[in-house]
């Protein structure tokens, strides 16, 4: 049977379903199928935090929202167009997200009196016409898997679980995507247990032939690929993209890498990622503790190599100290900081970016240090490469504030030539032996004596003669590096810590800002994560006619040279975070700009039609 | 003929098989920093300082490979008088930053000095799990059952009742014994030796030397300020042959007015005193460090409360297994051998790709 195929530019799907029903690997699927058939996407994963919360409750829902269109794409989108709820929990808790006219397609088999009565319906939704409004298409999702597969020698749970890849092939029909990937993937999972492998793959092809024949999907839809630039690509995560960029960054400094971490969420994939990594030499320490694993970081850092701590905000709490003397011995040392919704434990596996001022100020006594923030999931891996190179060139603790929308979110990466990347050997050198000649003892060596251009101390490793010194958290002397209590000295030191950061401003891309028709008088100017949601809120406000800049910090301590000037080039700048208002804190106290703070904490990330509206009313209001 | 080739001078140690040999013979002023010392006159940590400085040229390694890392308290000011690389870190925490140093430099010889609250309170979990980690370091915990550079407060291993200026009347909680505790906590190597006895002292340094692993030796302090001669038994020589129980591997184990006291295992595992005279030769009990069930080396570290009637110093336990940073470096040799150095250009295009354009 031919059906019709209609174009669409954009598609927005949403799977839900119960923590246990692989929607996360349903979702997870697609992607690469989209990816590889060359679409420009974007991923929203949210779960929660619970491994297996009851079955069938709200708590329990679990989904993967996936973006992809025929044109460069900035967020996961706001409004699925296509819903595929695998159970009453999940058509509840997502609905209200759905717009009208928008396909759901729901598994009958679930909606039970008494799955209904769990979240609260009186009557089945699916019947009782409450979905008019919508493309409903209801389908016995279980039980025509289970009947697909009854020549399978495997269990009746062993089918059911199968379902979610008969949603994939159902799906993969209807936007004709490309299916080799998912099989070679069935192909290696299964491995070891071909009964599994096999019906994994028959449901697979049960849900494409479900689309193709019956009459319940009428249209397939083409989404063309995105002309995206020349290249290799691959789909990658922040949190892949993160480690993998600690990788370069090692390779390219020529620094072995030693991570020390604590299992937490959302960061714990990094540790996941590099302790898979050793063929290159990575280190990786499963610490009793965060304050272990950043402790681990900072001997091996003072030991000559690039160490690194991952955590989420409760962990950096716990950091705090030792990041402070990181900053008081200058030692270069990457935290790596995947914000999740707080205080306390929060809402572990939901994004927000309320740790800013704890990165800038979180520690006793003047403790600067530097902070980046990646603006997008394949930016972790550029911004790991940047935190290392200001870390090793000026001796410092280096914070990266991801996010977990960034963590676990995704996009195409175009793979970047390794010979590309910055080489970081060139931007340090271990201070060298002072090794007494033909008797005579060279100058003593002054392990606080700085270089003038960065104000860096010297990089003086263990194991090499002549350097031997001794340091810690207790004040130093300027140059000399012994315990000091001497008033102006401390004034020094303080001032000198603060000006070594400070200085990093130089040696930073300024502020690039986005004003196409240079009428602006209007700059939203954002940091982190929210990069994709503000871009789409610009192209929409662009599109509607209104005039509006945009500009988005990487560098948040120190902040780049120009940002003031920037700032005092607009009439009214607005400023969005996931926060109450912690860079425009920053920005009012620093450059005393009255700007515009726009603020919601939900645990995830802005709608793009949200941030328009906003725009527009402050425009509006000039 | 061509001389034969030799294999790198091997080490007296068994901790130092990685570290490069000193060029030359050193001496202790070798080891002597530029720094005024600065404890309180009679301090227990001159005696402990002064006999580890003259045991290090026993190392035979460069001093530019011995790093000293400590915590916070009056011991934790130690690495800036020896000349070596040394951090002096923050309160409890140099377990963790000796760890990830040792784990990534196996040439180095790394050694923490550390006190009873900087180990046992704020830092007691990075303490048990460097013990059960078995990272390649060597802990010295100065034990003067007071917390010194705060002026005076009970410390964990302070007696119950005692009274300081925090518990005026009197502690409640009950003392850990270190010794006990690091037994417990899977340690290979645990010993105990007094400030004051410094042939003692620099025998048990060399035993900790000589083990490859975390080493844990407790060290009997004393500070003349907030507990004074709280060793006092110890070291007196009226009263101390009658309390001091020596420990020497492969020895039997003697003690009291001419070694007339020995050792026997009792009822639930425990070990009793009993006269020699009289026992059961076959009975009586023989040091053995290397006896692999830590039940047995738990059982002596029982035989003191808090009141030393009975106390054992010397090695209590000395058996190996592989080092944590051993078994690092191993995994990332396996590694590489089986699947190659790694490429960067692989480990970034790996994964499902597609080519535009």
């Amino acid at each position: 049977m031919t059906k019709q195929v209609q174009q669409l530019d954009r598609v927005i799907i949403r799977f839900a379903g119960d923590s246990g029903d692989g929607m996360q690997l349903a979702g997870d699927r697609f992607t690469q199928e989209t990816a590889s058939f060359g679409n420009d996407l974007s991923t929203l994963p949210n779960f929660p935090a619970e491994i297996r919360a009851p079955a069938g409750t709200l708590p329990g829902v679990s989904s993967f929202q996936l973006h992809f269109a025929d044109h460069d794409i900035l967020t996961p989108g706001d409004a699925p167009d296509v819903l595929v709820a695998m159970n009453p929990a999940a058509l509840k808790a997502n609905i209200d997200d759905v717009p009208r006219g928008a396909d759901i397609i729901a598994n009958t088999d679930e909606f039970t009196k008494r799955n209904l009565s769990k979240v609260g319906y009186e009557a089945n939704p699916l019947e009782d016409g409450s979905l008019d409004a919508y493309q409903l298409h209801a389908i016995p999702l279980t039980s025509v898997t289970v009947k697909a597969l009854e020549d399978f020698d495997i269990t009746r749970k062993d089918a059911e679980r199968a379902k979610n890849m008969f949603a994939l092939g159902l799906l993969s029909w209807l936007y004709n995507r490309p299916v080799e990937g998912t099989l070679k993937y069935l192909d290696t999972r299964f491995k070891s247990r071909p009964e599994i492998l096999a019906a994994n793959k028959a449901a697979f092809q049960a849900g494409w032939n479900y689309g193709e024949t019956t009459e319940a999907f009428s249209v397939q839809y083409e989404v063309k690929p995105a002309p995206l630039r020349e290249g290799i690509y691959r789909n990658i995560t922040g949190n892949t993209a993160l480690s993998y960029g600690l990788v370069a960054a090692s390779r390219r400094s020529g620094l072995p890498l030693f991570l020390g971490s604590y299992p937490i969420t959302p960061a714990s994939d990094i540790l996941h990622e590099l302790s898979k990594l050793k063929r290159f030499g990575v280190r990786t320490m499963q610490a009793e503790d965060e304050i272990s694993g950043v402790g681990a970081a900072l001997g091996a850092s003072f030991g000559g190599g690039l160490g690194v701590t991952t955590t989420s905000g409760p962990g950096m709490c716990l950091k705090a100290e030792t990041i402070g003397l990181a900053a008081s011995v200058e030692l270069p040392l990457i935290i790596c900081d995947i914000q999740r919704a707080g205080p306390s434990t929060g809402m572990p596996t939901k994004t927000e970016q309320a740790d800013l001022l704890m990165a800038l100020y979180g520690r006793n006594g003047e403790s600067p240090v530097a902070v980046v923030a990646p603006a997008t999931p394949a930016d972790c891996f550029d911004i790991a490469l940047e935190a290392v190179r200001i870390a090793v060139k000026y001796r410092t603790p280096v914070i990266i504030l991801s996010d977990g929308y960034l963590a676990n979110g995704s996009e195409p990466w175009r793979i970047p030539s390794v010979d590309g990347l910055p080489k970081l050997r060139d931007e340090f050198k271990f201070a060298s032996g002072n090794v007494a000649v033909d008797g005579a003892a060279g100058p003593p060596f002054l392990p606080f004596q700085r270089d003038p251009k960065t104000l860096a101390r010297p990089w003086a490793v263990p194991g090499t003669p002549g350097l031997e010194h001794r340091i810690g958290g207790i004040e130093k002397a300027d140059g000399a590096g012994t315990i000091s209590y001497d008033p102006d000295n401390h004034d020094k030191m303080v001032r000198l810590r603060q000006a070594k950061i400070d200085g990093i401003a130089a040696d930073i891309p300024p502020l690039a800002v986005d004003d196409p028709d240079g009428n602006a008088r209007v700059l939203v100017l954002g940091w982190g994560s929210t990069y994709g949601s503000i871009g789409a809120a610009v192209r929409r406000v662009r599109i509607a006619g209104g005039s509006i800049a945009q500009a988005h910090l990487r560098h948040l301590s120190p902040f780049p040279a120009n940002l003031g000037d920037v700032l005092r080039a607009y009439d009214k700048v607005l400023v969005p975070e996931i926060n109450l208002g912690q860079l425009a804190l920053l920005l009012r106290g620093r450059f005393l700009t009255d700007v515009v703070s726009y603020n919601r904490v939900r645990g995830l990330p802005f709608k793009a039609a949200e941030l328009a509206d906003v725009i527009q009313d402050v425009i509006a209001n000039v | 003929m061509s001389d034969p080739e030799f294999p790198e001078p091997t080490h007296r140690f068994a901790s130092l098989t990685l570290v490069p040999k000193a060029d030359e013979k050193q001496s202790t002023r070798d080891f002597k920093s530029d720094q005024e010392v600065r404890w309180c006159p009679g301090c227990g940590d001159y005696a402990i300082l002064a006999a580890f400085q003259s045991f290090l040229p026993e190392l035979e390694i460069p001093r530019e490979n011995l790093v000293i890392v400590s915590g916070i308290g009056c011991s934790s000011r130690l690495p800036y008088y020896v000349n070596s690389y040394g951090m002096h870190s923050i309160h409890g925490r140099a377990p963790a930053i000796a760890s990830g140093l040792a784990a990534s430099r196996p040439d180095l010889s790394v050694w923490v000095i550390t006190g009873d609250g900087d180990a046992l309170s704020i830092g007691g979990n990075h303490l048990i799990h460097a013990l059960r980690r078995n990272v390649n370091i060597k802990i010295l915990l100065f034990n003067n059952r007071i917390y010194g550079l705060t002026k005076g407060q009970y410390s964990p291993t302070s007696e119950q009742g005692k009274v300081t200026k925090s518990t005026p009347f009197g502690s409640l909680d009950t003392p850990f014994n270190p010794v006990s505790l690091a037994i417990g906590a899977e340690a290979g190597f645990v010993a105990r030796t007094i400030d004051s006895d410094r042939k003692h002292l620099t025998s048990v340094l060399r035993a900790a030397a000589d083990h490859k692993g975390t080493a844990f030796v407790e060290i009997y302090q004393n500070c003349p300020i907030y507990n004074d001669d709280a060793f006092l038994p110890l070291t007196d020589p009226a009263e101390r042959d009658q309390r001091l129980i020596r420990l020497e591997h492969g020895e039997p184990v003697r003690f009291g007015p001419d070694g007339s006291q020995g050792l026997r295992f009792g009822r639930f595992g425990g070990l009793e005193t009993v006269p020699v005279d009289g026992a059961d030769p076959a009975a009586l009990l023989v040091h053995n460090a290397e006896e692999p069930d830590p039940s047995y080396a738990f059982a002596l570290s029982r035989l003191d409360g808090s009141g030393f009637a009975h106390t054992p110093i010397g090695v209590f336990r000395a058996v190996e297994r592989p080092s944590y940073d051993e078994l690092m470096s191993a995994q990332i040799d396996d590694a590489r051998q089986k699947q190659g150095d790694g490429d960067l250009g692989d480990l970034l295009a790996g994964g499902d790709t597609w080519q535009v354009g």
